[in-house]
């Protein structure tokens, strides 16, 4: 049992989220969902403490803003906006359904939280970029959060923003990467080999960490180690698939969705 | 007309500060009053289009209206699944100035040349597709592109168009503009290629052929109302574009002919699908491929008069 009992509520709410995520995917039978379950902590982290967002200021300009770049992990996202009630439980039944409110990536929504549409990776990063651009020229004080994934960092146009932001020294944009080491054909360190990680960041000016990323008083600590001087990177390390023993670390399940026994298997092991 | 467009655009920005303009490392000189006026909404991303468009994305979801400028393929082209999604998608206020139409960077060759990007902007959600064709058109675009809501191209020949209009039109979105009255024969062009036109009229008209000529300077939305009416009173009609001969104006045309089941003829005027090995200036290349006043003089000619109506 953790001492601190917010941290306690955190995992709660983790294991909570971790059941609707399941529950989304088990019944539409929907992909994607290792690449849900890893970033579980880093999006209750943000929105259960360190987001200033909220339904009322959802079009509020000094609002802080999150993008998903990893769109395809929304399920996690759907259930956090939810938890924080940006979501209506019609909204969420409406997951992945004919005439349904959320599809497989996120379509942009301010009224239900939603920043940007996503799916397509190698975007958000950019226009998050852009977004704290305009904080800047503005003078307004928000701060903008685009979670990616590792394999994500493929894309080119990642590495356009990442020099830009360093360059322009965009100390408000705070890029988190999900690492979880596999991405939809293998694990990254065999389809492009992305380490030296870290250094890669650091070289282009921007000021890393590297955690683990479901430990949340890791992730609290590094929100309070951020530059103010450099973009921020916050390295996630985590497991695909964590908190199902047979998910976690296997590629299998990029696409693949529980059946009725897995389904019932991985809720007991997440209830545990 | 990129000048014009330019100057019209710094003075706009004197009274309006959310105007923000990027390039990726193109202009040289031509940013430098709105640079040093303006320092904090002036950035050049570097060598790095795709980022320029998805950096103009997040400004303009912040409120922003930006206007994202270099040489069209790479504008367009290169950042193309950006565009689609990021800003056209979105529905975001950022205009997207190329220059560079068809051949306007002759001898820089074909990596330089904007031959597809009508076709591959008008069928993208939400954007507004423009040429100016000359200097005066392209003040005229400048206040407009602002004051309008939503992703915007709009496609620049380079500096140094002469001036089509004695003097200023009622340039509007979508409102096509009738240069000239003439009978029988009409002729649509955008851009570049209205003052090839005018002069090929005249060339036709020493011939005594006066063809009508109309302005088709948006293509999205388009003027169907136009088509119409040059539909109804025309026997002949074409199509002239510096641009894929598939896929641009003459296909837009094409189409609404189509539907109001046009029985005179039609032909488009274009660039074809593979070019020549032979290298050359604009106006050189224009000549080539049936672009000149002369080459597309010669074609109104030959459809209208000698009954060569092959496609």
């Amino acid at each position: 049992m953790d001492a601190n009992p917010q941290i306690c509520e955190y995992k709660e709410a983790a294991s909570e989220i971790r059941k609707i995520v399941l529950r989304l995917i088990h019944e539409t039978c929907s992909p994607h969902i290792g690449s849900s379950l890893s970033c579980v902590e880093i999006l209750i982290a943000l929105y259960f403490r360190l987001l200033d967002v909220s339904p009322r200021s959802a079009k509020d300009p000094n609002r802080d803003r999150f993008i998903l770049s990893k769109g395809h992990a929304c399920p996690t996202l759907y259930a956090v906006l939810y938890k924080k009630n940006f979501l209506s439980q019609a909204d969420l039944d409406g997951f992945a359904q004919d005439g349904g409110a959320l599809e497989h990536h996120p379509a942009m929504d301010l009224s239900r939280g939603i920043e940007i549409s996503t799916g397509s990776l190698g975007h958000g990063l950019n226009m998050g970029t852009g977004m704290a651009l305009a904080a800047r020229i503005d003078g307004r004080s928000y701060r903008v959060f685009v979670l990616m994934s590792d394999g994500e960092l493929n894309e080119g146009s990642n590495w356009e923003a990442i020099m830009f932001a360093g360059h322009h020294k965009l100390t408000n944009l705070i890029a988190l990467v999900d690492a979880n080491k596999i991405q939809a054909l293998g694990r990254t360190k065999e389809v492009l080999d992305l380490e030296p990680f870290g250094p890669k960041w650091s070289s282009f000016g921007w000021h890393v960490q590297e955690i683990d990323g479901h430990d949340f008083e890791q992730i609290f600590g590094a929100f309070e180690n951020l530059s103010s001087t450099r973009p921020n990177v916050i390295i996630l390390h985590t497991v695909k698939g964590k908190g199902v023993s047979f998910m976690e670390d296997r590629l299998l399940w990029h696409y693949k969705s529980p059946d009725a026994q897995e389904y019932r298997i991985a809720l007991e092991e997440i209830a545990k | 007309m990129r000048t014009a467009f330019f100057q019209e655009l710094h003075e706009l920005a004197k009274d309006h500060n959310d105007i923000v303009l990027l390039t990726a490392d193109l202009g040289f000189q031509l940013f430098d009053e709105f640079r040093a006026k303006n320092p904090n909404r002036f950035f050049d991303v570097g060598v790095a289009e795709t980022s320029m468009i998805g950096i103009a994305s997040g400004l303009a979801l912040c409120g922003k209206v930006v206007y994202c400028y270099t040489i069209i393929p790479f504008l367009i082209m290169r950042a193309y699944e950006h565009i689609r999604l990021d800003a056209a998608h979105h529905n975001l206020n950022v205009k997207l100035v190329g220059v560079g139409g068809g051949f306007t960077y002759g001898m820089e060759g074909f990596t330089h040349f904007g031959l597809e990007d009508l076709a591959l902007m008008r069928v993208l959600p939400n954007m507004t597709v423009v040429a100016p064709a000359d200097p005066i058109e392209a003040r005229c675009l400048a206040k407009i592109s602002y004051e309008t809501q939503g992703p915007m191209y709009i496609r620049l020949g380079k500096s140094g168009d002469p001036i089509i209009h004695p003097t200023r039109p009622d340039f509007r979105l979508g409102k096509a503009l009738w240069m000239t009255e003439g009978k029988n024969v009409a002729i649509f062009a955008m851009g570049s290629m209205v003052l090839a036109v005018i002069q090929a009229r005249e060339i036709l008209r020493k011939r005594g052929l006066c063809p009508t000529l109309v302005n088709m300077h948006t293509l999205k939305p388009l003027d169907k109302e136009a088509i119409i009416q040059i539909a109804k009173t025309h026997d002949i009609i074409l199509s002239v574009e510096e641009h894929r001969v598939e896929g641009g104006l003459g296909t837009a045309i094409g189409e609404i002919l189509l539907e109001i089941r046009y029985n005179g003829f039609y032909k488009k005027i274009g660039i074809p699908d593979r070019l020549e090995k032979t290298i050359g200036c604009t106006d050189f290349l224009r000549h080539l491929y049936g672009l000149s006043p002369e080459r597309i003089a010669e074609t109104v000619w030959k459809t209208a008069k000698t009954g060569d109506k092959e496609i």
